[in-house]
């Protein structure tokens, strides 16, 4: 098959940093793989939900938008995430819903205003070799997506001719909202013990900021230190939403491209639910903590799968 | 292994951690890997549906589970059975996996410096480093970065105070008492005395890596001929 008879989306732009995703790499820790993934499961989730896709099927995460592709294809694709400008031939279309493109057509995001990403889904997923059982990229390794990277202009994204007999719409009340101040419920975990009483109180009534420092890999926060006593430790895994404290006292909250381990005491890992809406968090959003036991965790997880599954989608007429 | 043997901590909602030693303890003991491989080796073939994800490291083991599937008090009870099937002897049967070093100062800028603070020549060095059989503790930091220690107190040299920006791949380096081989090209900061011309991570071959946590590493020492013929690159 030549690059011309490609059956695809081509990237004609590919924004600021725009990858391959999928539900992530899972099974190869033991080889130093991280697990990557989407840095927002909630709203990637959503994307694959309004194709009527499998969960885990493979599309683009978009981070500060800017991401402009031409269709090779006749398909129905859907943008879930940050707010911004999405548009087909110029015409504005709504997120959180589902559209038709047909070949020739250019989709375009603008930038990202409310939120940092965006998730691109087609329907039928994008068809991506898979690298360790997954497409997720992860540029530090050089493992996913077309070529372990980002994707560039030109970049052809493999997908077949697809179509649904109506378009699907998240209802209003239902999409999620990116706000600049965050709750973070906490699971207290780890070396929590080595946190004095005072320690952790410090942490738990403070407000701390996302620093510069933030992306796929971990969010260092600044705001009030907290002094763990443990002395030295073995590095051991480390699990998705970990809270790290360095000797500076400044927490890190560590995320999908996470190393697999780490010498660092952790006071314990940020909720799932909460930690999606971190990833749509940049520099300057504001970061509270609160503890949450595990059997609460467990509660709200459990709930929150039935509640997803109780959203009702909306079936409207194609614009 | 008995309950008193072992620590089950809370990770994350969807994790837990078994620390097969004290909590403040840094201690490395041949007895403590072989549990963690144990263990883990245990869990990966009898409980595999109902674990996302295990990470073994130099003395704990990370069992990441879905929780929606069920939760930390059921994993918690599957754990408890795993670990009261490790035993000590079981799992000493750890293969010896050989890998070639070329050491000289042509490959290794750090092998003069080392000398010099163990008051050792060059070739004492090599000596002392291929001399010794290394336990594969843990793989992380990059993708088929193996752990390996530990390294004769008498060479063991602190990390770099400025890593360098390129560490070139197959870079074998040694930092504290842990030897280590850089798959990749990469920064880094370890003490480097050689270089090995066998991939350490080949993300399109089987297996790809050639070790793993629990192997045991004995380098052999080549000549810079014998690191040509096999492929390695200056």
């Amino acid at each position: 098959m030549t690059a011309q008879t490609t059956s695809a989306l081509e990237v004609l732009h590919p924004g600021m940093l725009s990858l391959v995703q999928d539900a992530g790499r899972y099974g190869q820790a033991h080889l130093g793989l991280t697990s990557s993934g989407p840095a927002d499961k909630e709203a990637f989730d959503w994307a694959n939900r309004l194709l009527q896709n499998p969960a885990n099927s493979t599309v683009i995460e978009v981070t500060f938008g800017g991401l402009k592709l031409k269709a090779k294809v006749n398909t129905v694709f859907c943008v879930t995430g940050a707010e911004l400008q999405l548009t087909v031939n110029g015409e504005p279309k709504a997120l959180w819903q589902s559209h038709r493109v047909q070949a020739n057509d250019v989709i375009e995001l603008g930038f990202a205003t409310h939120g940092v990403r965006n998730y691109l889904a087609v329907k039928g997923g994008f068809d991506i070799a898979e690298q360790f059982a997954s497409c997720a990229t992860v540029i530090r390794e050089g493992i996913g997506g077309l070529s372990g990277d980002k994707l560039k202009a030109g970049d052809l994204l493999p997908c077949s001719d697809q179509s649904m007999s109506a378009s699907l719409k998240l209802a209003s009340k239902d999409i999620p909202r990116y706000s600049k101040e965050l709750c973070l419920r906490v699971v207290l975990g780890y070396q929590h013990a080595s946190f004095s009483r005072l320690e952790q109180r410090r942490f738990f009534s403070s407000e701390y900021h996302v620093s510069k420092q933030w992306d796929r890999m971990g969010y260092r926060l600044t705001g009030p230190a907290i002094q763990s006593s443990q002395q030295a430790m073995l590095s051991e895994g480390i699990c998705l939403g970990a809270i790290q404290i360095p000797s500076d006292g400044q927490p890190i909250v560590l995320m999908q491209d996470r190393q697999t381990i780490g010498g660092y005491p952790k006071i314990g890992s940020v909720f799932s639910l909460d930690l999606a809406k971190l990833g749509q968090a940049g520099q300057g959003t504001s970061v509270r903590f609160e503890p949450i036991t595990m059997d609460c965790a467990h509660n709200e997880l459990v709930l929150a799968n039935a509640r997803m599954d109780k959203v009702s989608i909306d079936t409207v007429p194609w614009d | 292994m008995n309950k008193s043997d072992y620590q089950i901590n809370v990770a994350g909602e969807n994790a837990l951690i078994i620390y097969f030693n004290a909590p403040d303890s840094t201690e490395l003991t041949p007895e403590t890997s072989v549990r963690v491989q144990s263990a883990t080796q245990i869990l990966s073939e009898s409980y595999a549906q109902h674990i996302v994800e295990l990470v073994p490291s130099y003395a704990s083991l990370l069992v990441v589970f879905d929780p929606i599937a069920l939760d930390h008090y059921q994993m918690r009870k599957f754990i408890r059975q795993a670990l009261s099937q490790v035993s000590d002897e079981a799992s000493e049967q750890g293969r010896v996996i050989e890998l070639p070093v070329y050491y000289g100062e042509e490959v290794g800028p750090d092998l003069a410096r080392i000398a010099e603070r163990s008051n050792l020549s060059i070739d004492e060095v090599i000596d002392l480093h291929c001399g010794d059989t290394y336990q594969v503790f843990t793989i992380g930091f990059a993708p088929g970065f193996a752990y390996l220690g530990q390294v004769n107190e008498t060479i063991a040299t602190p990390r770099l105070s400025t890593p360098r920006a390129k560490v070139p791949a197959g870079a074998v380096a040694i930092a504290d008492r842990q030897t280590a081989i850089y798959p990749a090209e990469s920064p880094g900061g370890w003490n480097i005395i050689g270089r090995c011309p066998t991939p350490m991570f080949s993300p399109d071959k089987s297996p790809v890596m050639p070790v793993a946590v629990g192997d045991k590493v004995k380098f052999i020492a080549i000549s810079r001929e014998e690191y040509l013929a096999m492929g390695g690159q200056l």
